[in-house]
């Protein structure tokens, strides 16, 4: 396969998701090491490869460097986020989500959505939040050295898991 | 659709004190964020990007029944004046207005309904209804939000819920609020007390006007914090809860001033009467708090009951964007003061001196309990 920038062979192949669709990129040695996709840190397809300029709404905040790896859907870095206290997009939640949940302990009266889901997802929400309970299950059983219990569990997690979710 | 002159001639049922039951509750507010998966927030996104999702969602908000012969405007179509008298009449956010192209609000005839596309939020849904009304606020916009989830995708997450620009916002991404009149609380010191025993049970409460910590014509907001693991109707029954206990305290100050020193309160909201009957110019903050004295009165039945529905609709005329574009012109600090002096006594020309019951004085007061308790 030919590099994507000049016409020697590409050894270096990249795919990451911009603004939900995903994009491959092909590289040889010389123009990945120019480009900065051997740093994971300072690079973004989006803005340096494909010539895009992300999330630059109105010159309000713009991405700078230093601030950690981007959202791979909007640019979004959680350096921006600790000055600014929003995010960027929905995808954010799942990019930062370690550094979110440490953060939402003190800020709500819980960490896990109670109340209203879109109805579209009722049944899969109802399977998660089964999957998770038993998980714990599964984790507590272990730690306790219950096998007979975990292992009664850890069938049922794959009853569940393996259980076909109707289409909306 | 309602044009923005049609809109301003007929305030809402809940502006002007025109319904049932706004008493110490003037209102009750319901309000839900939604954002598009995977597209950047407002905040954080293009004005390209901002455009096609109004493009996207606001033919959809206008197509709801709800929304038939309602408002709906760009912001950018509105001038800052327009976009001031909107905001005073709490059809719109502080930080709305302040937005332009890409942004839009939509208001239902009613004005029970408000709609902001592109504001921290892609979507922001609100009701308004008069009086302790939580529930019926609620049952409103979540009609809405059902509708609207069917034809665009809101971002969801199986843990975090309905996923929020601010995280302050997550789970069910709702703000409930009742904004309270408390002048008898206020006048007897309890204020304190009451709003520290509120505010640790999770709910904020700040003054209605004025910034900060400071209340102008002794109106609070109470409203839920915690959005995350929690139900809606959970986080609204405790509202609730809270909001009838902190209204019988006030009933309670109220009875307990009038038993102590009839007289005090009575020479209050007679000077009270006298200043708003006679001023030719007044700032703001002496409106708003003489108002208040003026809407208590109507309460202990000074005055006739449609008088607090004139203090309601007043504390709404004599903002500032209201007295401009009454007014059609630019307006200096003095020259508004004028104006806002003159509206009042246009208004209360033909409102009768107080008159102080006879059986009032004698009335039996119960003793307030000390405390607020969740549950």
């Amino acid at each position: 396969m030919q590099c994507n920038f000049c016409d020697k062979k590409a050894t270096v192949f990249l795919t990451q998701l911009v603004d939900g669709e995903m994009k491959k990129m092909c590289l040889c040695e010389e123009c990945a090491e120019e480009k900065g996709v051997t740093d994971p840190a300072g690079f973004s397809l989006a803005d340096s490869v494909m010539g895009e300029v992300q999330g630059s709404g109105q010159g309000e905040i713009t991405a700078g460097p230093g601030e950690g790896i981007p959202c791979p859907v909007c640019g979004f870095t959680f350096g921006k986020f600790q000055q600014v206290g929003r995010l960027g997009c929905s995808e954010c939640y799942t990019t930062f989500s370690d550094e979110i949940s440490r953060r939402l302990g003190g800020m709500h009266k819980g960490v896990v959505h109670v109340g209203r889901v879109p109805e579209g997802l009722v049944e899969a929400h109802a399977r998660q939040q089964r999957l998770d309970q038993l998980r714990n299950r599964l984790e507590q059983a272990i730690a306790a050295e219950n096998y007979e219990e975990a292992a009664g569990l850890r069938d049922e997690i794959h009853e569940v898991e393996t259980s076909v979710v109707t289409q909306p | 659709m309602m044009r923005f002159s049609t809109l301003l001639k007929h305030p809402a049922d809940w502006m002007t004190g025109a319904a049932e039951g706004s008493g110490v509750v003037l209102t009750s507010r319901v309000r839900l964020a939604r954002n598009l998966q995977r597209e950047p927030f407002p905040g954080w996104s293009t004005k390209e990007r901002r455009v096609a999702v109004l493009k996207r969602v606001k033919p959809e908000v206008e197509a709801l029944p709800e929304m038939k012969n309602g408002f709906s405007q760009e912001l950018d179509g509105l001038t800052s004046l327009q976009k001031q008298v909107l905001v005073e009449r709490h059809l719109i956010s502080r930080e709305q207005a302040a937005r332009g192209e890409g942004s839009a609000a939509i208001v239902n005839r009613k004005q029970a309904l408000c709609l902001m596309i592109n504001e921290e939020d892609h979507l922001r849904m609100q009701s308004i209804r008069p009086g302790l009304a939580l529930s019926e606020a609620y049952e409103l916009v979540s009609s809405v939000d059902a509708q609207l989830e069917s034809s665009l995708d809101f971002a969801f997450d199986h843990e975090l819920g309905y996923l929020s620009a601010c995280p302050t916002n997550l789970g069910t991404g709702m703000r409930a609020s009742a904004m309270l009149h408390l002048p008898g609380l206020v006048l007897s010191d309890q204020i304190a007390q009451v709003l520290q025993a509120v505010g640790k049970l999770q709910l904020a409460v700040r003054g209605f006007f004025g910034e900060g910590t400071e209340s102008l014509g002794n109106l609070f907001q109470i409203s839920n914090q915690s959005t995350l693991g929690e139900s809606e109707e959970t986080i609204i029954r405790r509202l609730e809860r809270v909001i009838e206990q902190v209204t019988s305290h006030e009933r309670n100050a109220r009875l307990k001033l009038f038993e102590d020193d009839a007289d005090m309160v009575f020479d209050r909201v007679g000077r009270a009467y006298g200043t708003l009957r006679h001023a030719h110019v007044i700032a703001s903050k002496e409106a708003l708090n003489l108002l208040s004295l003026l809407r208590l009165g109507a309460e202990l039945d000074f005055f006739p009951s449609e008088t607090g529905g004139t203090c309601d609709s007043l504390l709404m005329e004599i903002q500032p964007a209201h007295l401009q574009l009454h007014s059609g012109k630019k307006l200096t600090p003095e020259k508004r003061d004028a104006i806002r002096a003159e509206i009042i006594r246009t208004r209360l020309q033909s409102l009768d001196p107080p008159v102080m019951k006879e059986q009032q004085a004698g009335e039996e007061w119960t003793p307030p309990s000390d405390t607020i308790v969740d549950s």
